[in-house]
């Protein structure tokens, strides 16, 4: 089982990026959950969204303790939370920022997520929407494949600048 | 199609395909989501059912009532201190033989103010008359919601059935679902004691020490019924769309030394926990109890029982431990876990199943106890 914690501010879409994951992964042909954690969030207050990924059916409903991966949407985040709280040794992070951080003893990888959605014009309400520039992100790790990232985000927006965010995030990871 | 959906919106897209004739709710954290999605299929017109957006729960199932009485199909969902607060509606729709579907989705009860996954709210109407299953997964939320209707509405039982899925853990995750077209699964309603303008009649008048019991008994006995009607509710399905359901749903049981008993979520988790004890080399085997009313005979014969319970009686015990202990010889350690959403993984399962002692209850987080 792969599982993954998903770092994010209440409105920044940690809840549908997680969605759309755990869609693009049943897409692949895999099960798959997304669960957020319900506490007292609101707007702006750092909130966590959980995936779980597996061959088999997942049975598994309590919080993820020990994520293979930490994706944090909001870098600033990291200034109150611990996001590598309970990460598996050698376990991946990636954090949407211009800046290059590294985390030893972890995989570290950034992508400006902010900077793509901004430039594909991807705003509602003043904040740049991440969660679906994030799955282009996460389909370049290898965590879903790229055909079932796109078929995923299709199936949840019709605004294609959606899966043009998730090809530019895809490309900007390589660089 | 392969979707994914959460609890609720499983719930509403089952009640948009029996197209009930009237849906009347309230809203309420965790269950808000099974409304508005109800609420968005009947202003969309995809669900053709009148809607009746009322302004409490107790008129929630009043408006059901009323409905139902007409002959037609009803579906109301609540959590909580909307079932607490529709409770004395609830006792007069099983009394007054109305299949009307409910979902309710478990939540802990105030004060203190807690919005999380509890079993109490629902166990609190379980002398209504009402049948009641607990589901574990996204797709059951949808196919038991399906069933219930058919149940509910069967000839031989005429008695409202009660959905339960957990806040949050359940109502709020995302899973893969399947949705099917259940066609002449779900037969048109036809209730043999509609109120019919032509043929007038009176219901609910004054019943004497003569003739109450009467009524009573005919509640119990078409409880006894159902018994059979879910199984062959539950057998169609399996066979038509190829999913099974038993009134539990027991994973590893044949040869095991104790038996994890739990409802909800928690008892899909505990496989998990059978498997981590077996590869320690402890025989353990899980039993989800899916129906609560009619309650099931259980097959403990011979084991070891530890029952987890998600709610409470006060005074008295873990509400599922006291059924389970009135039915059974076999000792039983009673555990109570969950209450309020408490965290429980199946680590801290299988920790209760490795420190049980038979004969105690253990409150998990309570230092101190045992």
């Amino acid at each position: 089982m792969f599982e993954i914690r998903i770092h994010s501010r209440g409105g920044q879409g940690g809840v549908t990026a997680a969605r759309l994951l755990a869609l693009a992964a049943i897409h692949d042909g895999k099960y798959a959950t997304a669960a957020p954690f319900y506490g007292a969030e609101r707007r702006g207050a750092p909130i966590v969204s959980f995936v779980r990924i597996d061959d088999n059916p997942i049975k598994v409903y309590s919080q993820i303790k020990k994520p293979d991966m930490v994706v944090v949407l909001d870098a600033s985040v990291m200034d109150v939370v611990d996001v590598l709280q309970g990460l598996k040794a050698g376990g991946k992070v990636l954090v949407n920022s211009q800046q290059k951080k590294e985390f030893s003893g972890y995989t570290s990888s950034n992508v400006d997520l902010t900077g793509i959605a901004l430039k594909e014009k991807l705003v509602v309400s003043g904040s740049p929407i991440l969660n679906t520039p994030v799955i282009g992100a996460l389909a370049k790790m290898g965590i879903v494949s790229v055909d079932s990232a796109k078929k995923a985000i299709r199936e949840m927006f019709t605004d294609e600048r959606n899966v043009k965010a998730a090809e530019a995030a895809y490309k900007e990871m390589g660089a | 199609m392969k979707k994914i959906a959460t609890g609720n919106k499983a719930v509403a897209e089952a009640v948009k395909q029996v197209k009930p004739g009237v849906i009347a709710a309230y809203p309420i954290t965790p269950q808000t989501e099974i409304v508005e999605q109800i609420a968005e299929f009947v202003t969309g017109g995809e669900l053709k059912s009148r809607y009746i957006p009322v302004e409490s729960e107790h008129s929630a199932m009043a408006a059901c009532i009323g409905a139902s009485i007409t002959g037609a199909r009803t579906f109301t969902a609540t959590s909580s201190h909307g079932l607490l607060y529709m409770h004395e509606m609830t006792n007069w729709a099983a009394g007054a033989r109305l299949p009307v579907v409910m979902a309710n989705v478990n939540r802990s009860l105030g004060p203190g103010w807690n919005i999380w996954a509890e079993h109490t709210d629902a166990l609190q109407e379980r002398d209504t008359g009402w049948l009641q299953v607990y589901v574990s997964t996204v797709q059951e939320a949808y196919d038991a919601t399906l069933m219930a209707f058919r149940i509910a509405e069967h000839n031989d039982v005429l008695l409202p059935v009660m959905v339960n899925l957990d806040g949050f853990l359940l109502s709020h995750i995302m899973q893969p679902l399947e949705t099917i077209e259940p066609g002449d699964f779900i037969p048109p309603i036809h209730l043999p004691h509609a109120i019919d303008v032509k043929n007038p009649a009176g219901y609910g008048g004054l019943t004497g020490p003569d003739q109450q019991f009467r009524f009573r008994w005919d509640i119990e006995r078409s409880m006894r019924d159902s018994v059979k009607v879910i199984e062959e509710t539950q057998k169609e399905f399996a066979k038509r769309f190829g999913r099974n359901y038993g009134f539990t749903e027991d994973y590893q049981c044949g040869d095991a030394d104790v038996i994890i008993v739990a409802m909800g979520t928690l008892g899909k988790e505990a496989e998990v926990a059978v498997d981590l004890l077996r590869r320690e080399g402890i025989k353990a085997g899980s039993m989800r109890l899916r129906w609560l009313r009619p309650f099931p005979k259980l097959n403990l014969k011979g084991k070891q029982v530890v029952v987890i319970d998600r709610d409470y009686s006060f005074g008295r015990g873990g509400i599922l431990a006291t059924e389970i202990m009135a039915q059974t010889k076999e000792e039983v350690a009673s555990i109570i876990a969950g209450i309020g959403g408490q965290e429980v993984t199946y680590e801290d399962v299988a920790g209760f199943v490795r420190k049980r002692r038979m004969g105690t209850e253990f409150w998990f987080g309570v230092s101190g106890n045992v």
